[in-house]
């Protein structure tokens, strides 16, 4: 019901929503449950396990109860009702438990931003506004961050005053003068969800959700804040915590606290008569609240006093508290309790007995008494919000006076504040946030906003009413966890909160327990016999609420998920109509079709050129390293299996490194540039690895050789220039250069000017065919490519064509047909290991026993019988033409399976047990459920004299 | 014959179109030269190579030294990015280095430079980057190492906003990030 005036809600604008498809009203500044309070809609969800009504518990992010699945304008599931902010078009539904997530993609913007600061300030009630206030005035750049629209926090519900203003004004104000500070940053509506070490923490601010389909297109819908603080002061604030009775879950039943606030933030009564249950006396500011409002209250009952023997120990309500109670007409019943609600889907009456009279032994109610209402608030107490703290590393510490863990010590840069470590009065709150905003900055000590003196409330901490049956006595009401389902958990055994919450799922909810956590432990701990202290709550982990994987996604979605590096020469593959592989980050041409081609017409034909004609590769991602210095030569032979050192200038040499462990790590070309400068280049995928390599051994193993190493992979852009007629194509392009078989052999580079820009030519051929690799400054390679091309005569070719020309050479791949378990030998190379040098890395592990087996995988070459069958890649090898019973031996495996246009069949490479001496001999694979017959050949399957490349 | 192309040249368009709204300026600074510099710190190499640059190699980490069109950015504790206009050779430091110890370098093109300039500069900048911006910390003399987005970078402020040296392949999709970034400042 909404009260004729006063709240924080825009009652010159009304909002349309619907919930459940019914249409209702309400105010900017409402959120969803203060308006379903306000039209009277009290059963907001269905619990997930019985089915039973559940209302609205709360008003804020701790809410266990009032789940609801937001249907428009774009689908949440699972959003508490507390702390959705209602707009126009809002379409929600109650649940069941559980949500439904959108099956179309989401539209929204997420982002994040990385932030630094002197001060981070969670929370803007009282305190973290003192702190925020105090850090600032001393200079330094502070963040504040709160989790809902409007800052002041407890402020907001409870109608109090700071420096004479209305705490919600007071609250502005200071907010406002804040945001005037160059190096302030205020964020409203973000929630600080993860504390890690280094005063490393995480937020999501909510930045357009509460605009509904209003919301723009350009911003983020939500963003991610990580935040780097030199010091935090958690102003986190308090939650009050229920007392578990039967019936707990009605709808109707509500925190303290919350109604407070419901009354005071969203002019809103949650009911018309009341009962108040509370072992605190923080609720009678409730009570006396709500009467002022226009709530009958019919009764306060206080756990605390009434006790017969005047001389127990119980604790009495406070005085001050209990003589505002009667003074204003309400009966207090001290020494009372509920024992239970009762009401056909939500409460219409509250039953209540002495304490004394309910030890368990008699029914539930004798000789109390019974109350019409249909509003039972409550309150056990206070807890601090102690979860960013205790994520913090920061240990708790049981507070008996309080009842509850407050914040003791943490190895970090943090300091607590306020509620959040058990102040609950708003002087007391005001005065800790200034000092802990203080001693973050200067020290110097600021002033404290003044507030009026109240007196300091306390409680007795209580759990449970005791009846005979607990089976309706919820302590976690989102899983519908009762006190009986816990009990019956330590009677299984279980000894350990942990092991509780995982057998009885209670905090394992999207509220993770905020409100239920404590008084799950108090259960186990009274079932144990121990006291709460000692059992302690289960562990405080990120994230404080949910955050939905789309913010925590943010631009890393799409094309933006992983870089795509590209070529100086990209632009023109696209424009050609290329297909490309992914090969690590790099985007590579794949092949070219042509109109009609697929993939196998439109490489035999790119083969064909190549072999036949004249044919042209980006070959740019190549990794390329400059290696530089007096010991240059020297530095690669340690690194290379063959001699580097000998290499003349003008020549190149192909070469292998391996590990210390003998196996091949990567391989390429060594050009020398001069006597103390190579280029050296290695495979695409290895190029970082290589250049880490050489460091680390530079670094770590041979400071003392004078060699310098710089990458030089992007500086160039390379072009692979193949086929029979690539002489007489480059000599066209280069025609100050000579280009004759004896002016320019195999194996050598030279300075020319190709299609009049500077290039380094090499004579290299990874497809065995008379081969060039142009290379240019990246910046050049497209006119370059762009002027090949334009002669008309030269086939682009990608990379599986590539792969056929190269395996058709048996030249192998490094993470294709090497995979670390494979050394030079193995592959039939023993010509690239040195004999002479005195050593190399690898080298002793090349005389291991393990690396001479005559049983090691060896590459060979596969030619199935049936010359159209293309194997799979990664196809087994057995001997026999029937499969023996299991454990089959198994013989090795295909690596790298094409269609020749050269050969006119298809072919494979294979690593095979003792492959080099199984030359001629049939083998087995099985491809679609039969053994089809392949022979093992060498590995060299195409021009095996390597005339065509040197001629 | 075609021009030679720099490797964020297909942006030129949008990074004009992000910069008219005058909260942020974006452009490819191209064809900068660049030279990447080892040499013992404590050689007298590294003294002749200041003397020919201008000014002492720097040896502070993160830090930046400018002389004149020249500057020479640390990178290591032997190793510096030299950084001049288009067109600058690296004889002179080849020269000054001499045949001892040490190595420069032509890398102009293995790198590019994005400006991102204008008054959310920073602001734009801190949706990728990690480190503190604020001026105050990342001012004039200052250069990191670091990444923006998911790409390798060298940031170096300067007057005219903040230099984001990256390596070619990568600036398509560095373009991509800031324009993405760009869009709520836009308007």
């Amino acid at each position: 019901m909404r009260r004729a005036s006063g709240g924080r809600i825009d009652r010159s604008r009304t909002l349309r929503f619907t919930f459940d498809g019914h249409e209702y009203t309400g105010h900017p500044g409402d959120t969803l449950a203060s308006a379903l309070l306000a039209a009277g809609v009290r059963r907001v969800a269905t619990s997930v396990k019985l089915g039973r009504p559940r209302g609205v518990f709360s008003a804020g992010s701790e809410e266990p109860s009032a789940v609801v699945q937001i249907e428009a304008p774009f689908p949440e599931p699972m959003l508490p009702a507390t702390t959705v902010e209602l707009y126009d078009g809002l379409a929600a539904s109650s649940l069941p438990g559980r949500g439904r997530l959108a099956a179309e993609p989401d539209p929204a913007r997420y982002d994040a931003v990385h932030a630094h600061c002197d001060v981070l300030v969670v929370g803007a009630g009282p305190a973290g506004l003192a702190a925020a206030r105090a850090a600032a005035a001393g200079g330094a750049r502070v963040i504040l961050a709160d989790e809902r629209p409007e800052p002041g926090g407890s402020l907001l519900g409870t109608g109090e005053s700071v420096d004479g203003l209305p705490g919600a004004a007071w609250a502005a104000a200071t907010v406002a003068e804040l945001a005037e500070l160059p190096d302030v940053t205020v964020l409203p509506r973000t929630t600080v969800f993860g504390y890690y070490d280094d005063n490393y923490l995480i937020a999501v601010e909510r930045r357009t959700n509460h605009l509904g389909a209003a919301a723009p297109a350009h911003v983020s819908r939500e963003r991610v804040w990580r935040i780097r603080a030199r010091r935090v002061v958690l102003a986190t604030g308090a939650h009050e915590r229920p007392i578990a009775f039967a019936g707990n879950d009605l709808p109707g039943v509500m925190l303290a606290g919350a109604a407070r606030a419901y009354a005071h933030r969203y002019g809103v009564l949650p009911g018309r008569r009341a009962v108040v249950f509370t072992a605190h006396d923080s609720a009678y500011a409730a009570a006396l609240d709500l009467a002022e409002a226009g709530v009958e209250v019919a009764a306060v009952v206080d756990v605390r006093g009434g006790t017969r023997d005047a001389g127990g120990a119980r604790p009495a309500p406070g005085a001050e508290w209990a003589a505002r109670a009667r003074a204003r007409g309400i009966e207090l019943l001290a020494g009372h309790v509920v024992t239970g609600a009762h009401g056909d889907g939500e409460v219409s009456s509250v039953t209540v007995a002495a304490r004394d009279d309910v030890p368990g032994e008699r029914p539930a109610g004798a000789g109390g008494r019974s109350f019409e209402a249909d509003l039972l608030l409550v309150s056990g107490g206070w807890n601090p919000v102690v979860h960013l703290f205790s994520q913090s590393g920061g240990t708790l510490r049981h507070d008996d006076a309080l009842g509850t863990l407050v914040p003791d010590a943490s190895r970090q840069a943090v300091e607590v504040a306020g509620a959040a470590r058990g102040v609950l009065t708003l002087a007391g709150c005001l005065a800790d946030g200034t000092g802990a905003g203080a001693r973050a900055t200067s020290g110097a000590a600021a002033r404290v906003p003044e507030a009026a003196a109240e007196p300091e409330p306390a409680g007795e901490p209580y759990w449970v009413v005791p009846a005979a049956d607990h089976s309706a006595h919820f302590v976690d009401l989102q899983r519908d966890v009762t006190v009986a389902d816990l009990r019956r958990a330590v009677g299984a055994g279980l000894r350990s909160v942990e092991h509780v919450k995982r057998y009885t799922t209670a905090g394992t909810a999207h509220d993770q327990g905020k409100t239920s956590g404590l008084l799950a432990s108090a259960v186990v701990a009274e079932a144990l016999g121990v006291p709460v202290a000692e059992l302690g709550v289960t562990t405080f982990r990120a994230p404080y609420l949910p955050v939905a994987f789309a913010t925590l996604a943010g631009r890393d979605r799409g094309a933006l998920h992983d870089p795509v590096r590209v070529t100086a020469l990209h632009e023109w593959h696209v424009a050609a109509g290329a297909l490309f592989e992914n090969v690590g980050q790099w985007k590579r041409p794949w092949y070219y079709p042509r109109p009609g081609e697929d993939m196998e017409a439109a490489v035999l034909r790119e083969c064909r050129a190549a072999r036949e004609g004249v044919a042209a590769m980006d070959a740019s991602t190549l990794g390329k390293i400059d290696v530089v210095g007096a010991d240059a030569g020297e530095f690669l032979d340690r690194l290379y299996t063959n001699l580097m050192s000998t290499l003349k200038v003008g020549a190149v040499r192909y070469g292998v490194m391996c590990r210390p462990d003998g196996m091949v790590f990567d391989d390429g070309t060594v050009v020398r540039l001069a006597d103390d400068h190579f280029l050296v280049t290695t495979t695409t995928g290895n190029a970082a690895a290589v250049l880490d390599w050489m460091e680390e051994w530079l670094q770590t193993e041979w400071p003392s050789l004078r060699v310098h190493c710089t990458s030089v992979t992007e500086q160039w852009a390379t072009v692979a220039l193949v086929g029979p007629r690539s002489r007489e194509v480059l000599a066209g392009l280069a025609p100050g250069l000579a280009v004759g078989a004896d002016d320019f052999p195999f194996m050598t580079w030279r300075e020319a000017e190709v299609a009049g820009i500077p290039a380094r030519v090499c004579r290299i051929s990874f497809s065995g065919e008379l081969a060039y690799e142009i290379n240019v400054t990246s910046w050049d390679g497209l006119r370059l490519w762009t002027s090949i091309m334009d002669l008309g005569v030269v086939t682009p070719y990608g990379t599986e064509t590539m792969h056929v020309l190269r395996a058709e050479k048996g030249y192998p791949i490094v993470g294709q047909d090497i995979d670390g378990t494979v050394t030079p030998q193995d592959l039939g190379m023993a010509w690239v290991v040195s004999k002479k040098k005195p050593d190399f890395v690898g080298k002793r592990s090349h005389a291991r026993a393990d690396t001479a087996r005559p049983d090691r995988k060896q590459l060979v070459g596969l030619l199935p019988e049936d010359p159209g069958l293309l194997l799979p890649e990664g196809a087994h090898l057995v001997a026999a033409d029937v499969l023996p019973e299991p454990p089959v031996p198994m013989l090795g495996h295909v690596t790298s399976s094409y269609r020749s246009a050269a050969l006119g069949r298809t072919f494979a490479l294979a690593l095979v047990k003792g492959g080099h001496g199984r030359i001629g001999e049939r083998l087995y694979a099985p491809v679609g459920g039969t053994l089809a017959p392949v022979t093992v050949t060498s590995h060299v399957l195409y021009d095996p004299e390597g005339a065509r490349r040197d001629g | 014959m075609a021009e030679r192309r720099s490797p964020a040249a297909a942006f030129a368009g949008r990074f004009a179109a992000a910069s008219e709204g005058g909260a942020l300026r974006l452009a490819e600074l191209p064809f900068r030269t660049q030279l990447n510099l080892r040499v013992d710190p404590a050689s007298p190499a590294a003294r002749d190579l200041g003397d020919a640059l201008g000014a002492p190699l720097p040896v502070e980490p993160c830090t930046a030294v400018t002389a004149g069109d020249v500057t020479v950015a640390w990178l290591g504790p032997d190793e510096w990015l030299v950084i001049a206009p288009p067109g600058h050779r690296p004889e002179l430091l080849s020269k000054a280095l001499g045949d001892r110890h040490g190595s420069v370098v032509d890398v102009s093109a293995q790198r590019t430079t994005l400006l991102v300039g204008g008054p959310r500069a920073r602001d734009l900048l801190a949706h990728g980057c990690a480190l503190d911006l604020h001026p105050s910390v990342f001012g004039p003399g200052r250069c990191a190492q670091t990444t923006l987005a998911r790409a390798q970078v060298v940031l170096l402020p300067q007057a005219d906003g903040v230099h984001v040296l990256v390596r070619s392949s990568f600036a398509a999709y560095l373009a991509e990030w800031l324009l993405d970034a760009a869009t709520e400042y836009l308007r």
